[in-house]
């Protein structure tokens, strides 16, 4: 196992999809690399900050199209 | 911390958001059998309870406000005239998102019909290894009040490669599985992998521009 592999796998391993053998392979070479270590780390963190500070507001005047939108539909389920 | 302890912190943890795909009202299925039957209350219901989440997707998909909004209004009018043919084993607000989001992909590849792939990617192994990596030091959680966090990632998401930004948002943001996010997208499993693999090291990457860039508080 190298930095390029390990590199190949960090999604796959910060996700828990990688089987046994390749994951005992990354860990010990995480046991012996700070640089792998820290992309590791990093990217599980990226992926936390990213998801959670993906808040998009939905306006009102967007909200009222939609439903103005929808009760139109309902009315007219042909259209 | 030490960075073997920072790793099994960050690998032992759970995610801490929010769940939508997995968080299910009891009554669901309630309001989902009641709007199938006729009831437009009940469907109005479904559509109080998920608008904001499918606004979210479609925006996070298309990044336009205008393809955002068609995109939702049409995926819930389909939804609706589709009602009788979804299937309750699965969840109502997972088949929802396979038709929203398949809504924004159709728009986003009809505004950048060059920039959006159908075909499994062509991508190099290159510029994929950080050349050099620094400790964060304090998470930037920490560092970072949360809107200006939020205008951090935003701003990453915005410059992120339309394919890789559409398998980021669906497997990470909307947490559906590989195969859902394959299925919608049209490309293989081995393709939505590679993708998702390449966003998260690509805003890693912009990431770590803003922790370096900027000092701590």
């Amino acid at each position: 196992m190298n930095c390029d592999r390990v590199l190949l796998e960090v999604s796959n391993y910060i996700d828990g999809d990688v089987d046994v053998a390749m994951k005992r392979e990354i860990e010990l070479h995480l046991l012996e690399c700070q640089h792998c270590t820290m992309i590791v780390v990093q990217t599980k963190l990226t992926v936390e900050i990213f998801c959670d500070s993906q808040a998009v507001e939905l306006p009102q005047e967007v909200r009222s199209r939609l439903h103005e939108a929808l009760r139109r539909k309902i009315g007219n389920p042909g259209t | 911390m030490a960075l073997g302890a920072s790793l099994n912190t960050a690998l032992s943890t759970s995610r801490p958001h929010r769940l939508p795909s997995t968080v299910v009202r009891e009554d669901e299925p309630v309001l989902v059998a009641a709007a199938k039957a006729g009831d437009a209350a009940a469907f109005e219901e479904l559509v109080n309870r998920y608008e904001r989440k499918i606004f979210r997707l479609t925006m996070n998909i298309t990044r336009n406000h205008e393809d955002a909004e068609d995109a939702m209004q049409d995926a819930f009018m389909k939804a609706y005239s589709h009602l009788s043919g979804f299937q309750e084993d699965s969840r109502f607000y997972t088949w929802l998102v396979r038709i929203a989001a398949n809504e924004a992909l159709m728009r986003l590849r009809k505004r950048r019909p060059n920039q959006v792939s159908l075909d499994e990617p062509v991508e190099g192994e290159d510029d994929l290894m950080p050349r050099e990596i620094k400790d964060w030091g304090p998470s930037p959680e920490q560092r970072y009040a949360q809107s200006e966090l939020h205008g951090i990632s935003d701003h990453a998401i915005d410059q992120l490669d339309p394919d890789f930004r559409t398998v980021f948002v669906l497997r990470d943001i909307e947490e559906l599985s590989t195969e859902e996010t394959a299925a919608i997208v049209g490309i293989s499993v081995p393709a939505v992998k590679s993708r998702l693999l390449r966003a998260r090291l690509k805003l890693r990457q912009k990431l770590d521009r803003y922790m370096r860039d900027r000092k701590p508080n």
